[in-house]
């Protein structure tokens, strides 16, 4: 066991890939030298060479493109987005090429695209967004965002050996915030798997990436208000583990959605569907949303901390919900 | 233009002061060495053209009336700036001043101003769109689709790319194999030319005459500006891959080094006047870092609504 932040163990994850497997390679803006403009990458070229860790020119379509036509070839490409905000230029070769490509003709696509997301830096509006409901929405993808060190290393590797194009998405806020134990050594967290990150037994708060900390912080502090609440962090966002979530609904019969991500047809959403479909009659209380409003990130610090879900609106919500 | 561009630098040294004391909330992109272009290109424009700035263009939002104030007010994130504490750097516009905002994705604007400059010709107005991207820019397919798109239907979009040897980390050599990026001006059957980026008059009269051939309908313009980033990609970059030799060498050809000799020269400006401009600067800036210091933060929306202004009305 050693101390490790979640951007460290990123790291990790991918340096103990590369090892593994010659056909995982790194593929990027500035990974090489410079180690990537969150340092991600740092050491990596020194280590591993020209070959596996690729500097490209700024062209987002072509970095995907060519990850595409290397994983067809039995490559297991992982490419970067300096921030996840330009995912967007490669939104085409994302969601027309590598998306459906198993669907109509049964070829594999086992591809990587990794890189920062999120708000709560100051980024403003380019260099903070949340992109997962674009790509959950999208068939053929897997979407997958860790907010814990442990999770960020067993994640970053089950994406890497998964046989389909994952979107992993790291939150930028966490990168140098969270610090962990977590073990030396290979070990992999599976995609698709949910984890209870708090066990309670009065209502449940389903969320994921930095958002885990602002449900942690709100059920410790309803804790004096004698309200247990159980707190649920998705891990993969495509496909949701079904279990996991209805089994807490079953348990706490209160939800509370938490998520970054901006409001209408955001994944908070899509869970309230499932959850009024497949456990409706387990319901004591309304499903409750509480996201970021739907209105680009604001770059401005009183805007933007007004912008992102606060502890004081999920006690609020939380004790809302106890009520019923 | 003296005035702009010495009041380029200067207010890139007091955002720089400003960023070193914590008050510039994101990061702060440096302009230092390549005033020259933005300042000389903004100027070859009429007052009916549209100009569309990228993050290191300070200068040409300066000739197009903005004022120190609004940059200060801008990076500070206060409620006076020009979005308001919305959005960060010069990511910020005013059609009335002729000024197009840009977005942080590279390339995205050029296919924008070929837009604007298609308004223009369908409208039979006389407006050229003139815009700006990087050596590294120039890789996005947004370049090549908003230029070829520009150059078949013969619009008057005129595009300087500051070539400035480096995209953050990366030299222009591994960007491109052919480092000369006006070729693809031929490429695509349009004019192009690659001209020295820190010889202020140079840069004034090529754009100059670019521009008016656009005017005219003789189609659009790659101007490829020979520059070198003096600073890090940002002041967070302490750019420690650029060889220090080569920092050296574009050191002397400072631009506006270059353009003051020439003033004095010629006997247009003397010492005494260029002391006066200085003074006028540190006398301006003074008061507007003070404004934007004492300017107040914005206020937010009520929690979990959004902020005004998401749509039109
Ligand atoms: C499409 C896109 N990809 C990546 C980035 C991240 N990024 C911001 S600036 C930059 C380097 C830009 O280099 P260049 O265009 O040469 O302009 P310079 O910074 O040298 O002025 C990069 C990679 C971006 N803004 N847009």
């Amino acid at each position: 066991m050693a101390t490790t932040t979640y951007l460290e163990a990123i790291r990790q994850g991918l340096w103990e890939e590369m090892e593994r497997d010659p056909d995982v390679f790194l593929m990027g803006e500035d990974i090489g030298s410079y180690g990537g403009a969150f340092k991600v990458t740092a050491g990596m070229l020194e280590h591993f060479g020209e070959k596996r860790v690729i500097d490209t020119p700024i062209s987002e379509e072509a970095i995907v493109g060519a990850g595409i036509g290397a994983a067809v070839m039995g490559m297991r490409p992982v490419l970067e987005m300096q921030f996840m905000d330009f995912i967007a230029c490669a939104f085409n070769q994302i969601v027309n090429y590598a998306a459906k490509m198993h669907f109509r003709w049964g070829q594999a696509v086992p591809l990587v695209i990794r890189g920062p997301s999120g708000g709560g830096v100051h980024g403003g509006p380019y260099h903070s967004q949340n992109p997962e409901a674009y790509f959950a929405h999208t068939p053929g993808l897997k979407v997958v965002q860790p907010a814990t060190a442990y999770d960020a290393k067993g994640l970053i590797k089950a994406a890497i050996r998964d046989n389909n194009p994952v979107i992993f998405l790291e939150h930028k806020f966490l990168y140098r915030r969270i610090k962990e134990e977590i073990p030396e050594g290979d070990y992999v967290v599976p995609l698709g798997v949910a984890r209870v990150a708090r066990e309670g037994k009065h209502l449940s708060i389903i969320t994921y990436g930095a958002m885990l900390y602002v449900a942690l912080d709100a059920a410790k502090q309803l804790e004096h208000e004698e309200i247990d609440v159980e707190v649920i962090d998705l891990r993969t966002l495509s496909p949701l583990d079904e279990d996991c979530i209805l089994n807490s609904v079953k348990k706490t019969n209160k939800i509370i959605l938490l998520h970054e991500d901006t409001r209408t047809l955001g994944l908070g959403a899509e869970l309230a569907s499932i959850i009024s479909e497949k456990a409706f009659e387990y319901l004591d209380g309304p499903l409750i949303r509480i996201t970021a409003p739907d209105s680009p990130v604001p770059y401005s610090p009183p805007l933007e901390e007004a912008y992102l879900p606060g502890v004081g609106q999920v006690m609020d919500a939380a004790r809302r919900l106890a009520a019923y | 233009m003296y005035y702009f561009l010495r009041l380029n630098r200067s207010v890139d040294e007091r955002l720089g002061n400003l960023y070193r004391q914590g008050k510039v909330v994101g990061g702060l992109y440096s302009s230092l060495g390549q005033e020259g272009i933005s300042v000389a290109t903004a100027y070859a424009l009429e007052k009916q053209d549209v100009l569309g700035p990228m993050i290191r263009n300070l200068g040409a939002t300066l000739v197009r009336g903005f004022k120190p104030r609004d940059l200060f007010c801008q990076y500070m994130a206060r409620s006076s700036g020009p979005s308001g504490g919305r959005d960060c750097n010069l990511h910020f516009g005013d059609l009335n001043r002729g000024v197009m905002a840009c977005i942080s994705m590279l390339g995205a604007l050029i296919p924008v101003m070929a837009g604007i400059a298609l308004s223009s010709t369908l409208r039979g107005e006389d407006r050229v769109a003139l815009t700006y991207i990087g050596d590294g820019g120039t890789r996005v397919g947004d370049f090549h689709e908003g230029l070829n798109f520009a150059a078949v239907k013969d619009l008057p979009l005129v595009v300087i790319v500051e070539n400035n040897q480096f995209a953050y980390s990366t030299p222009v050599t591994s960007q491109m194999k052919n480092t000369r990026i006006s070729d693809f001006a031929q490429a695509y059957g349009i004019f192009g030319t690659t001209i020295d980026g820190n010889d202020v008059l140079e840069v004034y009269n090529t754009t100059r005459a670019a521009v008016a051939r656009a005017r005219q309908g003789a189609g659009p313009a790659l101007i490829e500006c020979n520059t070198f980033r003096m600073r890090g990609h940002a002041e967070h970059d302490d750019a420690k891959y650029v060889p220090p030799e080569l920092l050296e060498f574009w050191k002397k050809k400072d631009p506006i080094l270059r353009f003051e000799r020439y003033l004095f020269n010629n006997g247009i400006m003397t010492q005494a006047e260029q002391q006066t401009i200085i003074d006028r600067i540190t006398r301006e800036l003074d008061a507007d870092v003070a404004f934007a210091e004492s300017s107040p933060l914005p206020v937010p929306a009520p929690c979990g609504t959004a902020l005004p202004g998401v749509y039109a009305d």
